[in-house]
């Protein structure tokens, strides 16, 4: 027996694993106003889920080629529509859920625990799925840092970004499809009704601490490490879901970061 | 003018967006250690003219050839959210890398070097312009596109700071395009002005503009004599009335 058995000690490297990627991604879903964004992606991957168990297939694969598919299917309304973004995210976000929700009674010869997807299941964490989490968080991180520059640049401002020779577009379209993969690996663990907030309330609590761009990712994971580890223990204690209890914690970090909330200049 | 000077070429560009021609027929060249002067009133296209010549617009009449990639630009408008959390030395090295040195150095130039680790949201407008302005300079570009640079700054500021962008154009011998209201400081130290108002008015020497009827109906008389004020030391003196009487050079 190796210590892998362990469901308790196979959610917390799971969680560190999430955690990790989603400080710096979450950074940049709160910079970029991507909020909503996260979450309609987060809606799309219920389909996925339900894709996955009719044709058999990956799970975290359907889910991110679904996401990345709503994810690009939005970049395109964007440029081709003249409705304003957040109804577009709106529209997408609530056909996505509405049609994986349809199509899911078709299947209703398939046991299927909805709520382990809404809200993540952390008893269902296998080995198999820490190693999709730890080398697909990698790959993020590992593009995410390739890509941070001209990220970060057109973040700030998109048109000074394009004018000196990046090529904002593109880092824009590269980040939505790492927020997908990211969406993909965590559902399991965290829930897609929650992921957004795993995502950004850690940040949010960091910008209260921090005044330069690093420092806020840097607290972001300290912050989302800390809810995991103290969520899942709260959770395993007083016998919670797992999901629901990590994002709790986070929220009290983020109220507790108000008290030392830095001038709002 | 020597054709390895140039560092942009638009010609005949335009842009149609909803609706209506934003600017229509712009003919412009930069070169090399050149300062070239959009002005025009509200909504004439300048800002426009300057993003078409950056290659911003994808879908532009005309065509646009620019001969560098070394190009700084200084928006019209950054705003800086509160939740990005950004210092000037952040912002120095957005699209760059510098050493300390450059960084210490072109916040120098533009008089807010102990603003280093300030935070953007602290700073006032003209600081903040101040800023903008060293960045853009910092990694000596080619072509540097100033879109109204001194806004908000003082009226010693201001002066200083258009010494200084005449300065870098011929320390740098770069290229400037430059967007400005300020008729009467902008026009002593320009190379080439192009008048805008929805198409090119008319183009060419400060000195040509001013006399221009085109010019003069669209900023008035008065801004005409403004400039020429600065000019009659060099090549023209006013008679009583004021009007300007040309003494052969």
């Amino acid at each position: 027996m190796t210590i892998f058995d362990d469901f308790v000690f196979r959610a917390l490297i799971a969680g560190i694993g999430i955690a990790l990627v989603t400080g710096p991604l979450g950074c940049f879903v709160v910079w970029r106003r991507l909020s909503f964004f996260g979450d309609t992606l987060a809606h799309s991957a219920l389909l996925g889920v339900i894709l996955s168990i009719s044709f058999d297939i990956n799970i975290s694969l359907s889910i991110f080629a679904v996401s990345s598919l709503v994810a690009l299917i939005l970049l395109r309304l964007q440029n081709t529509t003249n409705l304003a973004g957040d109804a577009l995210l709106g529209l997408l976000s609530h056909s996505s859920l509405a049609i994986g929700l349809v199509v899911l009674g078709f299947l209703s010869f398939i046991r299927f625990d909805i709520m382990g997807v809404l809200f993540g299941d952390i008893l269902s964490v296998n080995v198999n799925d820490l190693i999709i989490i730890w080398a697909g968080g990698a790959i993020i991180l590992f593009v995410l840092w390739l890509i941070w520059k001209p990220l970060f640049a057109s973040t700030v401002n998109y048109e000074l970004a394009e004018a000196e020779g990046m090529n904002p577009k593109r880092v824009n379209a590269i980040f939505t499809i790492l927020l997908a993969a990211l969406i993909a690996i965590s559902i399991k663990m965290v829930g897609l009704l929650l992921i957004t907030g795993m995502l950004i309330i850690p940040c949010a609590m960091a910008r209260n601490l921090s005044n330069n761009p690093k420092q806020m990712v840097v607290f972001s994971i300290i912050g989302g490490l800390l809810s995991v580890f103290v969520g899942l223990y709260a959770s395993f204690e007083i016998n919670t879901s797992s999901g629901p209890t990590i994002v709790t914690v986070a929220i009290i970090l983020f109220i507790l970061s108000l008290s030392r909330i830095r001038k709002k200049y | 003018m020597i054709e390895n000077d140039l560092l942009v070429k638009v010609s005949d560009a335009g842009l149609y967006k909803n609706g209506k021609w934003l600017v229509k027929g712009v003919n412009l060249n930069i070169t090399k250690g050149k300062i070239v002067t959009l002005i025009g009133p509200n909504g004439s296209g300048k800002t426009t003219t300057a993003k078409i010549a950056l290659g911003l617009y994808k879908n532009i009449e005309g065509t646009v050839k620019r001969l560098t990639n070394k190009i700084s630009y200084v928006p019209q408008k950054v705003s800086i959210d509160w939740t990005l959390p950004v210092r000037v030395i952040d912002f120095m090295v957005l699209t760059q890398d510098l050493q300390d040195q450059e960084i210490n150095d072109a916040l120098n130039l533009t008089g807010v070097e102990h603003l280093k680790n300030n935070n953007l949201r602290e700073l006032s407008g003209g600081e903040f312009q101040r800023v903008l302005l060293a960045r853009a300079i910092a990694k000596k570009p080619d072509l540097l596109v100033l879109d109204e640079p001194v806004q908000g700054v003082d009226f010693t500021g201001e002066v200083e700071l258009y010494a200084l962008i005449k300065k870098i154009s011929e320390t740098l011998q770069c290229g400037i395009l430059l967007i400005s209201h300020d008729l009467h400081v902008v026009m002593s130290a320009t190379d080439y002005v192009v008048c805008l108002n929805g198409h090119v008015c008319c183009s060419g020497t400060p000195v040509a503009v001013a006399q221009n009827k085109e010019y003069k109906e669209l900023f008035g008389e008065k801004s005409s004599q403004l400039l020429s004020l600065y000019e009659h030391e060099h090549d023209h003196v006013h008679d009583s009335d004021g009007n300007i009487v040309k003494e052969g050079k």
